[in-house]
């Protein structure tokens, strides 16, 4: 194995929210360390921070002790030199905007041309496969296409690291599939860092290479496991003894991590 | 509490500008006073005077500044001098004499509560009427969306004289027309509320086999109250404007409206202000005890607060 | 007989409407176009026949014969008023009062304190019978349309004040944090997120200020103006017990305000069309 650059780097991450007989601890003595390329999944049950963590990688929430670096500088120093997209929960496009106008959102804040945010908006909606729905607006589409369309707006300004906080957790089973596995050749011909949180056993295992398991009160990591599945992932990986074997350390982990509370 | 101390902020703000604001508005008036008492002020007639700025003339006659807060008729009446004449036209006047302010606010609540009652009676009246008749529905429905946007206050003149001339004067007048400021927006809000039940509640009600007259108390009624009382203080505060413009036209003795025209014939800017003013409690208490009485109601229909 | 026809007229109006209301076109825009048309129409024909067969003086209610007469004849006078009241009172007043509110609204929404501190007292005033301040303001800037404007400023300026301060507070936290992913400075928020979101709100505020402004308007003429004006019309000719001519100067009131409002309304469709409330039909 050669070095790999390291992307993410959390020491002792602590968060508490609130103070006195209300402090709620989110995050507690995270430890974690993400490379370049990673696929990496949050799993847990509610409370037990994933979301927490990649608001803290975000620069959305501040950790209240230990150390988090992003590309070697603080959150907030990366979140300025817009290092990373977000995708949230649900796609949040403007409706007074088209597909192709809120693509270009981000572009248009932080001061792209008008011909360099048109070569992008081509690119990365047909990335998302959603070429020739830029002059739609956001109402007239599917609830799939809208959070593609809101990738498609997190890739537009090429940051290397994309982080999704359950972007397909809303939208039903068949879509989601469909989505996971053109997010997996997305990663694989962009080469992303990407950080995803989700709370489906078989999505965090068919998408990641590292599996982050957390368990709540306090929010904290309970296990990591190291994917040993091949980069290329077709859709019936996930009827193959390894596949099933992963699933299966992770619902431990997930039971043992629950159950010690 | 921070909320409240913001207020309170704000308001002293308001009340700073407001006596800072009488300086330069009254300030003339006050030289000319002085000129007449014999007084030396600068520049020394009232003609001169005319084309030079407030501020200069302030500070040319430093010595008048205190008065400006204390002239019998000012531009700008000080807000002491309005709580003032508040106090003595509502406490220290007799309720039955024609300069107490409770007197003439009585009578424009009278008429603004009558005109009420009418007009959100007939409302809701109309209102069953539309959400039950398709017919009604479609011919109204439109009218009375666009009435909103025409000033139908514009009426109230003629409304007086003709209903004078047909020998009815008095309150019904005022009250007339009162409720038909307060009509419209009663209808409106109560036509939502009785429809604001969704799909699936009524869906509900009719495998239940329900009645029209059952899905009307159990169902639309209850899911109207809240909008019913939105439209409610929107309407008694139109049925105060409509009852206090209503004693313009005509040069009514009485009432709030009648303060305000006698002041502004007569230059009595401390009566002007103390009748706004009355007016403007009046509205804020009215609106305020239909708030109660909402809350009430929808307190023991479970309601979140 | 008049009476007769008048109840005949009635009957048929609703008995068409209603045949029109449960044919199977009923939804259609042609239909329920129709259907208010026919019953103002017939309340028209109705008023008409009743002021002719019951004999009402004209003191007490013209026709709408009489009504259209006076109008027509009176066209280059109705037209002065109108520009009087309307053009230079309303229209001046509404815009220098919605702008004014519009750029507040913007300045206080930085501050959390002063939001705090105004929000209750605009709402507050909004609830009062601001019409009064006419007289004060008439003292003040004289009986020529400029005290009319600065009533209807008055007016206009705390309807559009909230609503703009609530629509400017109306963006979820997750589109605020998107904007803080791009690391957006307080403009690029502003412009590209917070106004358009505001816009529904801020055009609540202008639609609920032309009424006012109207109403400001003319009531302030009540309490003094120059020879010219709807609201000085309106009292004169209430005195002069010249009706037609009260009604003729009504029916201009009720064209600007339908004017009005449905031309604020017509820029809203345009420019909110995005929002849910005007995408239904």
């Amino acid at each position: 194995m050669t070095t790999t650059p390291v992307v993410i780097e959390a020491r002792d991450l602590n968060l508490t929210f609130g103070a006195g007989d209300t402090a709620v601890q989110a995050l507690k003595d995270v430890n974690l360390q993400i490379d370049k390329g990673d696929f990496v999944s949050f799993i847990g049950p509610s409370g037990c921070g994933k979301t927490t963590f990649l608001r803290c990688i975000a620069a959305l929430e501040q950790p209240t002790g230990g150390k988090l670096t992003v590309n070697g500088l603080t959150p907030d120093e990366a979140r300025r030199k817009r290092a990373y997209g977000y995708v949230f929960q649900a796609a949040g496009l403007y409706p007074w905007r088209t597909i192709a106008k809120n693509v270009a959102l981000p572009l248009e804040i932080m001061g792209y041309s008008k011909a360099d945010q048109k070569r992008r908006i081509e690119e990365v909606l047909e990335l998302v496969e959603l070429s020739g729905f830029g002059n739609k607006f956001p109402w007239q589409l599917s609830g799939g296409m809208q959070q593609r369309a809101s990738i498609a707006r997190a890739l537009s300004f090429d940051a290397d690291i994309l982080l999704m906080d359950e972007p397909f957790g809303a939208l039903d089973e068949i879509v989601r599939d469909h989505l996971n596995e053109q997010l997996l050749k997305l990663w694989m011909r962009t080469q992303k860092t990407i950080g995803f949180v989700t709370h489906s056993i078989p999505e965090a295992v068919y998408l990641s290479t590292k599996i982050v398991v957390m368990s709540p009160r306090p929010g904290r990591i309970h296990e990591v496991i190291d994917s040993p599945l091949p980069r290329e992932r077709p859709l019936d990986i996930r009827d193959t003894p390894a596949f099933i074997e992963v699933a299966h350390r992770v619902r431990e982990g997930l039971r043992v991590g629950h159950s010690d509370d | 509490m921070k909320t409240l101390c913001s207020v309170l902020v704000v308001i002293a703000g308001i009340v700073g500008i407001w006596y800072l604001a009488c300086v330069p508005m009254n300030i003339k008036g006050v030289l000319d006073q002085a000129q007449r008492a014999g007084e030396v002020v600068s520049p020394e007639t009232a003609k001169d005077r005319r084309d030079v700025k407030a501020w200069a003339l302030v500070a040319q006659n430093s010595f008048a500044i205190d008065r400006v807060w204390s002239v019998e008729r000012p531009r700008l009446p000080a807000p002491h001098q309005v709580v003032t004449e508040l106090w003595k036209t509502t406490v220290e006047k007799k309720i039955t004499s024609k300069r107490s302010l409770i007197y003439h606010g009585q009578v424009t609540l009278t008429a603004t509560l009558m005109g009420f009652a009418i007009g959100t009676g007939l409302g809701i009246l109309l209102a069953v009427g539309i959400v039950h008749s398709k017919v009604m529905d479609m011919s109204i429905m439109p009218w009375a969306i666009v009435s909103q946007t025409i000033p139908i206050i514009a009426l109230a003149p003629m409304i007086i004289v003709v209903l004078y001339s047909i020998g009815v004067q008095g309150m019904l007048p005022k009250a007339i027309i009162a409720a038909y400021l307060s009509f419209f927006p009663v209808l409106v809000g109560m036509v939502k509320g009785l429809r604001s039940p969704d799909t699936m509640q009524l869906d509900l009600m009719k495998t239940y086999n329900a009645s029209g007259a059952a899905v009307f108390w159990k169902l639309r009624l209850p899911s109207s109250l809240s909008y019913l009382f939105a439209s409610f203080k929107i309407g008694i505060s139109a049925a105060l404007v409509g009852a206090i413009v209503g004693e313009l036209p005509t040069g009514a003795v009485a009432g709030l409206g009648a303060r305000l025209l006698a002041g502004s014939y007569y230059g009595q800017t401390v009566q002007i202000w103390s009748a706004l003013f009355a007016a403007a409690l009046l509205a804020a208490a009215l609106v305020a005890i239909i708030g109660v009485i909402e809350r009430v109601l929808l307190a023991r229909m479970g309601a979140k607060s | 007989m008049m009476v007769f026809a008048a109840l005949c007229v009635w009957v048929c109006g609703w008995l068409l409407n209603l045949r029109l209301a449960r044919s199977a076109q009923s939804k259609t825009l042609t239909v329920r176009l129709t259907v208010p048309i026919i019953f103002g129409v017939t309340l028209v024909v109705i008023w008409e026949l009743l002021v002719h067969g019951l004999d009402v003086p004209m003191v007490i209610l013209p026709g709408p014969t009489q009504i259209v007469a006076r109008f027509a004849t009176s066209l280059p006078l109705l037209w002065a008023d109108f520009t009087q009241t309307i053009l230079k009172g309303a229209l001046g007043g509404y815009l220098i009062g919605c702008g004014a509110a519009f750029a507040t609204a913007v300045f206080i929404d930085r501050s959390p304190f002063l939001r705090r501190g105004l929000l209750p007292v605009g709402n507050f005033v909004a609830a009062l019978p601001v019409v009064g301040t006419a007289p004060i303001l008439v003292m003040w800037f004289g009986f020529d349309w400029h005290s009319k404007a600065a009533v209807v400023v008055v007016m206009v300026f705390f309807p559009m004040l909230i609503n703009t301060v609530a629509g400017l507070r109306e963006t979820d936290h997750m589109q605020r944090d998107l904007m803080q992913t791009y690391a957006a400075n307080y403009g690029q928020s502003l412009l590209k997120l917070r106004l358009p979101a505001a816009l529904p709100f801020i055009f609540n505020g202008l639609k609920i200020g032309t009424t006012l402004a109207l109403i400001g308007a003319i009531v302030a003429e009540f309490f003094g103006s120059p020879t010219v004006g709807m609201g000085f019309r309106i009292s004169t000719s209430v005195g002069q017990l010249a009706l037609d001519m009260v009604w003729a100067e009504i029916v201009v009131a009720a064209l600007a305000g339908s004017l009005f409002y449905g031309g604020v309304a017509l820029i809203e469709r345009a420019l909110t069309f995005w929002h849910p409330s005007q995408r239904g039909s």
